[in-house]
């Protein structure tokens, strides 16, 4: 082991902390070599932002007199249905959440103007959101109706959660019908028109630790221009997935279900969208940082765009019906020269994650740990199929 | 001014028309009779319906002039193409899903800093990018 987490804190704290971003130690270490880089680096930071539809923010409301007891009763904010399923005074809105007039689909490609992502953002951007309230009313809480304007410092709490996020690896999404579709890969042409991808590629925080040796239940994250935690792994991860020479999976899937208090994000990293034909959706910046411990989290942080490669899958028929295959694998380096060539064809490429602003958490991380702002945690348990680097038998 | 000078110009344009020009050749008018150079970025014309056509002219000052006097004449309303499609930075997250969906190379991606470029230059406001943006940094101001 070149350091322990301890050892880093200590570094960070007297402000002799050596950081470097997920690109960055990829030029350093074909410059010097996995063993100097390792010597010299002490926590590499990672970045994604794009968005992560499984979010959702839940709120605890403080009581007027009478009390009201929402549990059980019937919440929208600005319209758009909460759930009211938990206690007196704790509410949930998803981000995909939409107003009950929403058309959605049915007028097709649906917009998603406005939904529970939107609530979020707004509530970030420091605008009041309408609180409607109906209940059934108890001898504890007798009021029945309630309806109040409520920024976010008007709520006791305000978490932001998300059941699964930061995937490790996705497809890269392309049409093969006859006709435009609307995804959550965004708008896909016909007859290989684009193929669009969803990943910042060496910048992924699961994919610059592939096999999450320093990743687990309880590591401190950034999030959403806040500070966040792994509360538990994704739902959807696949422990034991299928691995190339680096020790990539070869298919989607490590997830990592994250928690962190939504009063300490901002709009910079936290940005309703809303997704055409599919849904409205929270985009989010998560950054984890990875603490070089061992040579081998170097050289797997330091993996290139060229080592990092997706399945195209086809999404008219293929994906919805659930057909195993793909068309290929392509690089992150293919994807993101601006072409992929898929069956003969040159087909242009678009994202729905963003590498610039992936970058900008990266960087926005690095300056965290290098003021002695941000101090890393060591996970306490290893996310399902993994085994962390410090549990490792020496 | 002195003799021998001749301005050229360019200029994006509405032509809005009613029902019962639809049919008129306007853009063989506007090449054959003012000797101007006509690109048209944009039709919607049905029959018996308004028409409405985005073209960009080209040619001597003196001959747009003349020909904008043709088409008011013929009851064609002229607008001067102001700002037709708008990039918004501050809400771009620079996702590039934009990208493929634009045939022209008007939107593309900074190598370097993998930020969304728009070359306004190069728009010929089809739309087609539109729907792809899922922050509303692209709209079209007709
Ligand atoms: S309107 Fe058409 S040409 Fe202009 S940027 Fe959008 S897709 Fe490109
Ligand atoms: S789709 Fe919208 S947010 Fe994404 S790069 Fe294009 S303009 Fe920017």
């Amino acid at each position: 082991m070149l350091r322990t987490i301890e050892q880093i804190n200590a570094k960070i704290k007297s402000g002799k902390i050596v950081v470097a971003t997920a690109e960055e130690v990829v030029g350093l270490v074909n410059e010097k070599g996995v063993k100097r880089a390792a010597k010299e680096v002490d926590v590499v930071t990672t970045g994604t932002f794009g968005p992560m539809c499984s979010s959702g923010a839940y709120f605890n409301i403080k009581q007027s007199t009478p009390k009201i007891k929402l549990g059980g009763g019937r919440v929208t904010l600005n319209g758009v249905v909460a759930y009211a399923g938990w206690a007196a005074a704790d509410i949930l809105i998803g981000a995909n959440a939409l107003p009950d007039d929403d058309p959605r689909n049915a007028v097709y490609p649906g917009l998603f103007k406005y939904g529970g992502a939107h609530i979020i953002e707004d509530l970030l951007a420091g605008k009041k959101v309408r609180l409607e309230a109906k209940a059934y009313g108890t001898d504890c809480y007798p009021r029945k109706e309630y309806s109040a304007e409520l920024g976010l410092e008007d709520f006791n709490n305000a978490v932001l959660f998300n059941p699964r996020n930061c995937y490790q690896l996705y497809n890269v999404a392309v049409n093969l019908s006859e006709r435009t579709i609307y995804t959550y890969m965004g708008v896909l042409k016909p007859r290989l028109g684009n193929a669009n991808y969803s990943t910042t590629g060496a910048l992924s925080p699961l994919l610059k630790d592939p096999e999450l040796r320093t990743i687990g239940i309880g590591t401190r994250v950034f999030m959403g221009g806040g500070e966040a935690y792994v509360a538990f792994n994704g739902t959807q991860h696949v422990p034991n997935p299928e691995r190339d020479a680096n020790g990539l999976p070869l298919s989607p899937s490590a997830t990592l279900a994250l928690i962190g208090d939504l009063k300490t994000m901002d709009t910079r990293f936290v940005r309703a969208a809303s997704v055409i034909g599919y849904t409205s959706t929270l985009a989010l910046g998560v950054g984890v940082p990875i603490p070089i411990v061992d040579e081998k989290v170097m050289a797997q942080a330091a993996l290139a765009d060229e080592d990092i490669t997706y399945p195209i899958v086809e999404y008219s028929e293929s994906y919805p019906l659930g057909r195993p295959g793909n068309l290929g694998r392509v690089s992150m380096a293919q994807l993101m020269s601006g072409r992929i060539e898929v069956d003969g064809k040159k087909v242009p490429t678009g994202g729905m994650a963003s590498r610039a602003k992936g970058r900008a958490v990266a960087l926005e991380l690095k300056r965290l740990i290098s003021e002695g702002r941000f101090l890393l945690t060591q996970a306490t348990a290893p996310l399902p199929g993994a085994a962390l680097a410090w549990e490792e038998e020496a | 001014m002195g003799i021998g000078v001749v301005i050229v110009a360019k200029k994006k344009v509405i032509f809005s028309f009613p029902p019962s020009l639809v049919e008129e050749p306007i853009t063989y008018v506007l090449i054959k009779n003012y000797d101007l150079q006509v690109n048209i970025l944009r039709a919607t014309v049905r029959p018996r319906d308004r028409g409405r056509m985005v073209v960009e002219l080209k040619g001597k000052k003196e001959n747009l002039n003349k020909a904008f006097e043709y088409l008011e004449g013929a009851g064609i309303q002229v607008d001067a193409l102001v700002q037709e499609m708008r990039h918004r930075p501050e809400l771009c997250v620079s996702c590039t899903a934009c990208v493929p969906m634009c045939p022209t190379g008007a939107l593309s991606v900074n190598r370097e800093t993998r930020e969304l470029e728009f070359d306004h230059n190069k728009c010929i406001i089809c739309e087609a990018c539109i729907p792809s943006c899922s922050y509303r940094a692209l709209e079209s101001q007709f």
